[in-house]
Formats: structure tokens, C-alpha cells, sequence
């Protein structure tokens, strides 16, 4: 009997011969090519015992740190980046925080210039507390809308393009004032705002219609990273902060135990 | 499911290049993981892993308007990874030869067995007993393989990629392709023999 050659046998193996019936024929009958056979298939279980370490749940995270700063501006057409409605909604927003800032400035301690810039300092942390506060209540709902969406039946898309949409707004506002709350050098309100802001992205950049299992997928995400306890946590903060704007920022210990916890 | 993640991919990279550079995470952390289990078992050690991963999707972010919007950005992103490890590797052993002085030539060369540099690597049968010392040898082996028999290796066994896949990062054909991972193959094979037969042996109780 011809037996087979190891270069068959590993073709074979990759299921790339042109004779596979042929030689599974062989196989039947030959135990020699058999053993043979199985001699190459210990190379691929030796190689299956590679073991790859593991990066870390937080790996993606961590490249996107390292190579976010090497990225630089791809060169939109520019009619899309500055008009983008998201962008306009934003920058309005901003424009008005500033408006509010001066005014209010100008209204408290018109008399006493010495105080004036802590003065304005202090308003303009009020208004940041403020309108982050109606930011996350703003966030709070969509993501309260995903956790109570009722479950898909079968294989039927579920349509999430209104939540889009509004995840496509508070993506630009929620990267305004993740900024702004780490120039604040609060970084409680920034660590929250950032993972926010990954899951609000993952919402803006799904395709309209979602299978049951990939919906399925997205809430279980903001179910295991406990944003939305996380959100009414720095909620709360604002809120004590708006009646009491003497309080320290959120870099509070019971703060951060309550995160870990989650 | 697959389809839903490229359509969604498909809407980060449009997104990305009308200008907004922060769609582009949703790509990064979403693909990461698979790009750097074949950066890890292309260069051997985490280091090397990394710096392809950050290196891949660079080149990936500077690129896109060349990705095809039909196709599947994982896999091309995975493409990309692979044919960086690949220079990274090539460019490793060029070092290498250039350190130990004009007698090592560079890879695929008629002249060079890298088999050679595993047999003298080889612990003696006795030391070779735990899966530990399995993986170190086998560490060994792929380490001694050419960068073409790398890859195609990686990418055959564990990414189960496609023949004209791996041809496309090897510029190669497919004849020529199917003959790399044969001879990938073979050269672990030899290279793990006296690991397995040793443990054949022991298996039979005729060891002694």
C-alpha cells in the first residue's frame, strides 16, 4: 500500500487537498498514515497550549489612550464637522453657559473688585454644576429608556433611532464637559462623564435596527458597569453641591468606595 | 451578530472620517483584543504585542479613506496588524544577523536551518516533562521559524484565515502559500519531536 505524504497528510489536516476523499479513504484502511496523522496533530495541540496573556478587559481603553493623542485632526469636510447639528447644539450651549457666567458675574458682587474674580469662579462652578446636572438627567433618560425597552420577540429588529439621536446630542455635550470638569480638576465627575461617554458612543454609532441579542448586548453593558447608579451617584453630588456650593468636589471617599462597588 | 458589529463599524469609520476623531474609539476598543492575540503570538513577547496593536490602528486611523467601506474593518484592521508584525519580524531578524556578523543571512535563505538553533535550544528529554517546558519549546520553534512561516502559521491555525488571506500579507501566491505553512509545519514538528516521543514512549511503557 502507497502510504500518503506528510504534505498530504498536513493539507489534509487544513482541509486543502483536492484528493480528501482519497485520503480519508486511505485513513480508513491505513493505520500507519493514521498514526502518522496523529503525530502532526500533537504539533497543533502543543500549539493550542500557547497560552496568550491576557491585556485586561480595559485594553481597548488603553490603546485608545495611547494613540489618541498621536491621531490629530483628520481633515473633515469642513461643512460637516462645523455644522454638524450635534456641534451647533453644543456650541450653543457653551455660548449660553458663557452668557449666563458673565451675567451672573456682573449681577452678584458688582462693587467689591477685589472679590470679583473668586466671585465669577464661584458662578461659573454653579453654572457647570447646574447644567452637568441637567446633562445627566438628560443622559439618566436615555439610558433608563434602554434598560426598560421592553425585551424583542424572536429575531424582530428593534428600532432604537430616536435614542440615537439623543445619544448623538449628549456625545458632544458630554465631551464638553468632561472637559471642562478636568480643567475643574474634578476628576470623580470626569471618570464618570468619560464612561458615559463610551457607552453613549456605542449607542450613536449602532446601526438604527438592533437584533434582540445585540439590544440585549448594549443594555447588559449599562447593566454591568452600573451607570446608571453611577449617573444618579454624581447627580446627587451636584445637588448637594447646588444647595451647598461650599462643599468640596466629588473626590469624596464614600464616592469612590460606591464606585468600586459597582 | 457579526454583521450587526460590521454595520455598526461601518457607521464608526464614516463617522471618523467626516472629522469626528472619537468614533474612531469605538473601533479601537472594540477590535483591540483580537488584533493583539495575533500581535502576541507574532512577536513572542507582550511588548512587541503592544506596540503592533498601537502601531496597527495608527496606520489604520491615517488609511481610512483606502478601506473599502463593503468590507469588514476588523479584518482589515487584522490585515494591517499582520503585515506590521511581519516587517516588525523581518526587520528583528535583520538585527539579529547584523549583531551575530556576516555568516547569518536573512530569512528563507537555502543556507540557514533554523531547526539547528532549536536542537541546540533542546533540553535533554528528561527536562522536558510539564506542559511548561512544552510551551517553552514550542516557544522556541516559532521563534526559529522565518517571519513568512510565522505568520502563516498564526494566521492558518489559530485565525483560521483563508489561504488567499494569508497570501495577501505574505505577497505571495497560493501555491507558494500552501507550501510556507507546510513547511511551518514541519519545521515544529521536527523541532517537538523529541518532546513527543519521548511522552509516546512513556504512553506505551516503553520508555526506559
Amino acid at each position: 500500500m502507497k502510504h500518503r505524504t506528510e504534505e498530504e497528510l498536513i493539507g489534509y489536516r487544513f482541509g486543502e487537498v483536492n484528493e480528501r476523499m482519497e485520503i480519508a479513504a486511505h485513513l480508513e484502511e491505513c493505520a500507519e498514515c493514521r498514526e502518522e496523522l496523529a503525530r502532526i496533530e500533537t504539533v497543533f495541540g502543543a500549539l493550542d497550549a500557547m497560552p496568550v496573556p491576557d491585556p485586561g478587559e480595559e485594553y481597548g481603553r488603553r490603546v485608545w489612550q495611547r494613540i489618541a493623542p498621536r491621531l490629530g485632526r483628520r481633515r473633515a469636510r469642513w461643512w460637516e464637522s462645523q455644522f454638524a447639528p450635534q456641534r451647533l447644539l453644543a456650541l450653543g450651549g457653551v455660548v449660553a453657559l458663557l452668557i449666563l457666567a458673565f451675567v451672573a458675574g456682573r449681577w452678584t458682587k458688582p462693587r467689591i473688585p477685589v472679590r470679583d474674580e473668586a466671585d465669577a469662579a464661584k458662578v461659573r462652578e454653579r453654572v457647570l454644576v447646574v447644567a452637568v446636572g441637567e446633562h445627566l438627567g438628560r443622559t439618566e433618560m436615555v439610558l433608563m429608556e434602554l434598560e426598560n425597552a421592553p425585551a424583542g420577540k424572536g429575531q424582530k429588529p428593534i428600532n432604537i433611532s430616536l435614542t440615537q439621536r439623543r445619544a448623538e446630542d449628549l456625545v458632544e455635550e458630554n465631551r464638553l464637559y468632561r472637559q471642562t470638569a478636568l480643567n475643574e480638576g474634578d476628576q470623580a465627575m470626569a471618570s464618570t462623564l468619560d464612561e458615559l461617554e463610551r457607552v453613549l458612543l456605542d449607542i450613536a454609532n449602532s446601526p438604527e435596527e438592533l437584533t434582540p441579542a445585540a439590544f440585549e448586548t448594549i443594555r447588559k453593558r449599562i447593566e454591568a458597569q452600573g451607570l446608571l447608579f453611577k449617573v444618579r451617584v454624581v447627580k446627587q453630588g451636584l445637588d448637594e453641591r447646588k444647595s451647598n456650593p461650599d462643599a468640596k468636589p466629588a473626590e469624596n471617599k464614600s464616592r469612590g468606595t460606591e464606585r468600586n462597588k459597582v | 451578530m457579526a454583521d450587526e458589529v460590521a454595520a455598526s463599524d461601518a457607521i464608526a469609520v464614516r463617522r471618523t472620517l467626516g472629522g469626528d476623531r472619537d468614533a474612531y474609539r469605538v473601533l479601537v476598543e472594540r477590535h483591540s483584543q483580537t488584533v493583539y492575540r495575533l500581535a502576541y503570538r507574532m512577536m513572542g513577547n507582550r511588548h512587541d504585542a503592544e506596540d503592533v496593536v498601537q502601531e496597527s490602528f495608527l496606520r489604520a486611523y491615517q488609511k481610512l479613506k483606502q478601506f473599502a467601506g463593503d468590507a469588514n474593518f476588523g479584518t482589515w484592521v487584522y490585515r494591517i496588524a499582520a503585515n506590521y508584525a511581519i516587517d516588525r519580524l523581518r526587520q528583528r531578524n535583520t538585527d539579529e544577523a547584523r549583531r551575530e556578523g556576516p555568516s547569518k543571512s536573512g530569512e528563507d535563505s537555502p543556507g540557514l536551518d533554523p531547526l539547528s538553533q532549536v536542537r541546540d535550544l533542546s533540553p535533554s528529554p528528561e527536562r522536558l516533562a510539564g506542559s511548561a517546558q512544552l510551551a517553552e519549546q514550542m516557544k522556541a520553534a516559532l521563534a526559529a521559524l522565518s517571519p513568512a512561516e510565522r505568520t502563516a502559521i498564526v494566521m492558518r491555525h489559530w485565525d483560521g484565515c483563508g489561504i488567499e488571506e494569508i497570501a495577501a500579507v505574505l505577497k505571495s501566491n497560493s501555491n507558494a502559500t500552501k507550501n510556507t505553512v507546510f513547511r511551518a509545519v514541519q519545521k515544529l514538528r521536527r523541532a517537538m519531536a523529541p518532546f513527543v516521543e519521548r511522552n509516546e514512549a512513556r504512553a506505551m511503557g516503553t520508555e526506559g
